[in-house]
């Protein structure tokens, strides 16, 4: 199948891949997807507690070409945004940006939903709303 | 040598012609392009002489009897044509098939459509490497049972059944034994009456020949098969096979066969020491790779890789100029990871990281060599970006973790 330019372009070259601390109270950690689906990613934010902004955003993917496009992509939109900013940004947008194909639409919504996770786990920690503690995977 | 991209390890979905089976087929587009059929004139001749030749090349490939080969326009057909044939000329006696669960779609759909016209079939699993318990076969065969159709090698995998102890069994219980030898024939050594095989199919196009034809075996004697046909008109190839012949591809297909037969041996070798050559190039640079199905029991040309924690498109993306089949459910059209792996019990997150490398007549060590350091490069690319790969790493077992799925 064909990919689009900036899907070979984000899977060349991907924005901001790697880890941040997760015990710190300020990263919010989002991991979303299973391995038996074929996709798992992981999303984590450095939040600034007084301007909400995230400072700092990073991904590592488990998926397709499109699945590491979209988490990759996701980064590089929420740096810099408020966290209502972030959570404005719908699948929709992704899609577009990256000119998925229709069997590839779940990528977008998986990167979505890791940005909502990681900003509810950010929330959690900071005892914004205690409710959506099992927004992230949990090792049990 | 320079190496010429891409390249390709395909060769289970289908061999590029060899350029001396092109050589045999042009006569016959042009000016040999008679109809076999046609009994009164030497257009006619020369077409008839050219398919008997052919027959007698495929007879030979598989130790049969030219009568004893039936051409089709491929394995898809001869696989329909054998189980449906043998289903309705036999419906008397019993309504009984027994089949395994890692065939072909051609197999399976075929025996799908014959449960919906009141058949009963029986889908044997397989043990972990791939092959069916022969115990469970004895277990499966019934009064009621007319064919057992198991494959002779797989076409992901690449494992090989036990067709002669089956061939014994189906001898034994008197019941016919139909083997799709798509992927065996031509590569290994295959014999109907050593394997005790009623019924063979065989395509042209993975032998090196031309798309568009194929051949079944249809045993004569001891036991000998009848069969309905199941495309009806000028009752050409003894009333089993309608149509006018593709006397071009089969003049191809024959050729095809006459090669695979004389340089067996020797390219056998060959294919194993460059698959061997690439299985360690890859397994011994990387951890956490898993062959899936039997080392022992496999084509020579075959090998296929789960690489944990690396998802298989992703990966062929990485590999874009090789040429190559992953398991992963992202490249089916189902959105199913394979069913062949799951039938081993391959867990559905390991097949999902599975690739297929099908070597064949054409490819060299250097391919070899620069295919295993793409792959070894991009594995190891991917595993960076990956989230399990890291999780793992941490010591953090992801059979036990409580995944939220979108």
């Amino acid at each position: 199948m064909a990919y689009s330019d900036k899907v070979i372009d984000h899977y060349n070259n991907p924005r901001n891949v790697g880890s941040l601390d997760k015990k710190d109270a300020n990263v919010g950690t989002g991991l979303v997807g299973a391995p038996e689906c074929g996709d798992v990613m992981k999303l984590q934010m450095k939040i600034n507690p007084s301007t909400r902004v995230i400072e700092e955003a990073k991904f590592k993917t488990f998926g397709c070409g499109s699945a590491i496009a979209s988490s990759s992509l996701a980064t590089e939109w929420v740096r810099g945004k408020t966290v209502e900013e972030a959570l404005a940004i719908k699948n929709t947008d992704i899609v577009r940006e990256l000119s998925l194909p229709p069997v590839k639409i779940h990528c977008s919504v998986l990167a979505e939903d890791a940005i909502k996770a990681a900003i509810s786990d950010w929330k959690h920690k900071a005892g914004e709303d205690a409710k959506t503690a099992d927004a992230t995977a949990s090792h049990s | 040598m320079a190496i010429k991209l891409p390249i390709y390890f395909d060769n289970h979905a289908t061999t590029p012609v060899d350029p001396r089976v092109v050589d045999a087929m042009l006569p016959y587009f042009n000016d040999k392009f008679g109809n076999a059929a046609s009994r009164n004139h030497a257009f006619g001749w020369a077409a008839e002489e050219a398919v008997e030749n052919a027959r007698a090349q495929v007879a030979q490939l598989i130790g049969a009897t030219p009568k004893e080969i039936v051409f089709t326009s491929g394995a898809t057909e001869s696989d329909n044509l054998a189980i449906k044939g043998v289903a309705e000329m036999y419906r008397e006696k019993g309504n009984h098939i027994i089949t395994q669960v890692t065939e072909h779609k051609a197999v399976l759909d075929t025996c799908k459509r014959l449960e919906k016209e009141g058949f009963e079939v029986t889908y044997l699993p397989v043990e972990k490497d791939g092959r069916i318990n022969l115990d469970d076969l004895r277990r499966a065969i019934t009064p009621k049972t007319i064919l057992i159709t198991i494959m002779y090698a797989n076409n992901e995998i690449g494992v090989v059944q036990p067709v002669a102890e089956i061939g014994k069994i189906a001898k034994e219980k008197g019941v016919f034994f139909h083997s799709d030898g798509v992927q065996a024939v031509g590569k290994i050594p295959v014999d109907v009456q050593k394997d005790g095989i009623d019924l063979l199919s065989i395509s042209a196009h993975k032998l090196y020949g031309p798309k568009g034809v194929g051949a079944l075996y249809v045993r004569r004697k001891n036991p000998r098969v009848q069969l309905t046909a199941i495309i009806d008109g000028g009752g050409h190839e003894r009333g089993m096979r309608s149509g006018t012949l593709n006397v071009t591809g089969i003049v191809g297909f024959g050729k095809a066969c006459e090669l695979c037969r004389v340089e067996m041996t020797e390219e056998t070798a060959k294919l194993r020491a460059l698959r061997d050559r690439l299985k360690e190039s890859i397994m011994s640079k990387l951890d956490e790779t898993f062959i899936n199905g039997s080392m022992e029991h496999r084509l020579p040309h075959n090998i296929n890789i789960s690489f944990a924690y690396v998802e298989g498109e992703s990966l062929l993306m990485g590999i874009n100029d090789v040429a190559v089949s992953s398991g992963s459910a992202c490249t089916s059209a189902t959105l199913e990871p394979s069913y062949v792996l799951k039938a081993l019990g391959v867990g559905e997150d390991l097949a999902h990281t599975s690739i297929r490398f099908g070597l064949g007549r054409f490819n060299t060590a250097e391919e070899v060599d620069y295919v295993a350091s793409r792959v070894v490069e991009t594995v190891s690319r991917l595993r960076e970006l990956s989230p399990l790969y890291e999780m793992a790493k941490e010591g953090m077992d992801l059979s036990k973790m409580n995944w939220k799925t979108a």
